[in-house]
């Protein structure tokens, strides 16, 4: 592991160095400062914001993950040999142990699945509350309500994750408020287990990451010309239509910028499935939370959050080829 | 019973501001209308009105006689063009002129044999999957056009649709315009702050100033018998001078000004004590030149002059800021007149009109 490291550093300085080693190191310099991020931003401030980038690009986030891709190529269990590389971390999700009697891992395979349809689901319903909001907000209020809107937004997720998680048990809860509200107006005998059902967990997701969703679609509709809305209406489009037909259009990169971000944390969410979570359900980044310290086996972690990763990364290219959106239309 | 568009003692209001004042119209089935103002005068408040965008606060909108309070701009037969256009800019060209029959639940096929049509009256055969983006200036104003009328609307409704093209492509626009409306034979309610747009294409112009209608008529009624002094000095050029009236005489009125006694055409029925305008178009305005006529003599000092090529225009101080001006044409001499001389000129008794004092437009 650590020579794998060392390797990748030396590469790495090798190619920083090469050219200062050279005998021309002048002319290295010199033709540095012809390039026109140099020339622009002055020496200092472009080293440094070209070393700050690549500390950040390389050594937080590349060279950790490959790092466990390594991890979850070796034998990580208890009295495995640590050297040698093999598949099995992979296929036991699918496979399970040999000595199982089904073929398949349908236990890790069914939550896995049961994660992607339900971060699906719960991106679907954050879309379904948001959208109105953001419309409201982009095109029907005012400045200053707006700003108030979205600070009346924002001000909630001050409070952190855990709080807010634990907050939904006891709104949820057999004996919380909502039960009681609707026992006592009649319309329940007996209190429904929002938690059993997992309705507390897919409605705490959906509202953990509203703000993701909100901004990105609010951000889009905002640039819309409400003339587009009126001329629209004026031609004697129903409601529905205008969404159909000239806002969801226009706003689809910020619809997908949005449905992606939520989809991909609501896969890879913890917290909120391990507070809310029914007792019987798991979301399958509590396997490979399990897997890590429980398990004590990090390579098996490591391929089952690489699995969920490209599944994830895979499915929503997949989605967004149908509704041909490009990748860049994410970042406007 | 009456047809087209009525405005019954209109009133809109936002807030304590009244954008238009008791608007009294009645406007023609298959007219061409145009409401004339400076800019903030109310005319886009009437259109949204009548487009249903908002609702009067006071009064009575009727089209084809039926009073149109309460009812949705997408329930009413009018269509509207934008100040911007307003197109979709993510529907092809066919696709946009076909909206409307798309609300309409119209079979694509026939959507687009439709489109088709209207593309042929625009002159855009043909161009029917380009994109939006994909056409020039002038033709997404026809493109907006067809869009609108490709609902069949009883009234189209313009709201400065030409102020964004450059000169010339805004004057070839006009008669395609007034072209189109001509073919389709419907109502065309049209806003300009350009009176030479309004001059050349309408029947009739309604002419606003600050929330108030103040004439309505055909461009040669506004021009040569405005009713009041806004409508005088804000179509066309005009010379004000200033007076009260001293003499009536049958249609005539005299006023008494710092340049001495001016006659002109007394239109409005004003009597002697009443504080008066009267105005002189430049081109009833001409130089003395031989014997001095009996009346309607200005004299006064030139202050400037602008060579024109076909006529020479010539300013003379005025008793206000602004200046007496007008043209004499170009004999090929140039003139014998120099900056700083004093000079005679005259008008027609006929050529002046004297109205009651008001507010002039602001040039
Ligand atoms: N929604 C509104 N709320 C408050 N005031 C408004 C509103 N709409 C228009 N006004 C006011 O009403 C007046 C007339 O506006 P309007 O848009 O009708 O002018 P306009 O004649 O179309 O001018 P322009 O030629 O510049 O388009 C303006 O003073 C404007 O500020
Ligand atoms: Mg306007």
């Amino acid at each position: 592991m650590s020579d794998f490291l060392s390797v990748f550093l030396a590469v790495v300085l090798a190619l920083l160095v090469a050219p200062m080693l050279q005998k021309n190191t002048y002319t290295v310099w010199a033709n540095l400062r012809q390039v026109t991020f140099v020339k622009k931003n002055g020496v200092l401030v472009s080293t440094y914001l070209i070393g700050a980038v690549f500390i950040w690009v390389v050594l937080m986030i590349i060279a950790p993950q490959l790092y466990m891709v390594d991890f979850s190529f070796r034998d990580g269990a208890i009295g495995g040999d640590p050297d040698a590389y093999t598949l099995k971390n992979y296929s036991y999700l699918i496979f399970g142990r040999d000595s199982d009697e089904n073929l398949f891992n349908l236990l890790h395979l069914q939550i896995f699945l049961k994660t992607i349809l339900a971060s699906v689901g719960v991106t679907l319903l954050a879309f379904l509350l948001c959208y109105p909001i953001a419309y409201y907000l982009a095109q029907s209020t005012k400045g200053g309500t707006t700003r108030l809107f979205l600070i009346a937004l924002i001000l909630p997720f001050w409070v952190n994750e855990i709080l807010r998680a634990f907050a939904f048990r006891i709104l949820f809860g057999s004996s919380g408020v909502i039960n009681v509200s609707l026992m006592g107006m009649g319309i329940l005998d007996e209190p429904i287990d929002f938690i059993k059902a997992d309705i507390a967990m897919y409605a705490g997701l959906s509202y953990a990451y509203i703000l993701l969703m909100v901004f990105p679609i609010y951000n889009a509709i905002e640039s819309l010309d409400h003339n587009q809305i009126e001329a629209a209406r004026d031609l004697g489009s129903p409601w529905w239509r205008i969404h159909y037909r000239v806002v969801i259009p226009y706003a689809k990169p910020g619809i997908a910028s949005g449905c992606t971000m939520v989809f991909m944390l609501s896969a890879g969410a913890l917290a909120v499935p391990q507070i809310l979570g029914g007792p019987s359900s798991l979301w399958f980044t509590q396997i490979i939370y399990d897997w890590f310290f429980t398990g004590g086996d990090w390579s098996r972690g490591s391929a089952y959050a690489f699995v969920l990763l490209f599944s994830c990364i895979i499915f929503v290219l997949a989605v967004m080829k149908f509704f041909k959106v490009n990748l860049g239309e994410l970042a406007k | 019973m009456s047809s087209g568009v009525d405005l019954e003692h209109v009133t809109i209001r936002f807030g304590d501001f009244t954008a238009v004042d008791d608007a009294n119209l009645a406007i023609r089935k298959g007219e061409f209308f145009s409401f004339l103002g400076p800019s903030g005068c109310g005319k886009t408040t009437i259109l949204r009105a009548v487009s249903g965008f908002n609702e009067p606060t006071e009064g009575t909108i009727r089209i084809n006689g039926s009073d149109m309070r309460g009812i949705g701009p997408n329930k009413r037969p009018t269509a509207l063009i934008f100040q911007n256009l307003a197109l979709f800019p993510l529907m092809s060209v066919a696709d946009n002129i076909a909206f409307g029959l798309e609300v309409e639940g119209i079979k694509y096929v026939e959507r687009r044999r439709r489109a088709e049509e209207l593309l042929d009256l625009i002159a855009l055969s043909g161009q029917g999957d380009k994109m939006v983006s994909e056409l020039s200036g002038g033709q997404k104003q026809r493109v907006a056009i067809a869009r609108a009328l490709a609902v069949e609307p009883e009234v189209l409704l313009l709201d400065e649709p030409l102020s964004a093209l450059d000169l010339k492509l805004r004057q070839h626009m006009r008669s395609e315009l007034r072209n189109i409306q001509q073919r389709v034979g419907i109502t065309f309610i049209y806003i300009t702050h350009d009176q030479g747009e309004a001059l050349t294409m309408s029947d009739r112009i309604a002419v606003m100033s600050a929330g108030v209608i103040e004439q309505v008529g055909d461009g040669s009624t506004i021009y040569n018998e405005p009713e009041t002094a806004f409508v005088a000095s804000f179509v066309g050029e005009n010379n004000p001078f200033y007076g009260k009236v001293v003499k009536v005489d049958g249609d005539y009125a005299q006023i008494q000004n710092k340049f001495g006694l001016l006659r002109g055409r007394n239109t409005q029925g004003l009597n002697e004590g009443d504080a008066a305008i009267l105005f002189v178009r430049p081109e009833a305005l001409s130089l003395v030149e031989g014997d001095v006529p009996a009346e309607n003599v200005v004299e006064s000092t030139i202050l400037s002059e602008e060579f024109e090529g076909p006529s020479i225009h010539i300013h003379m101080e005025g008793e206000t800021e602004k200046r007496i001006s007008f043209a004499v044409s170009n004999e090929g001499k140039g003139t014998h007149l120099k900056v700083g001389d004093t000079a005679k000129i005259c008008f027609e008794v006929d050529r002046a009109i004297v109205l009651p004092e008001g507010d002039l437009a602001d040039e």
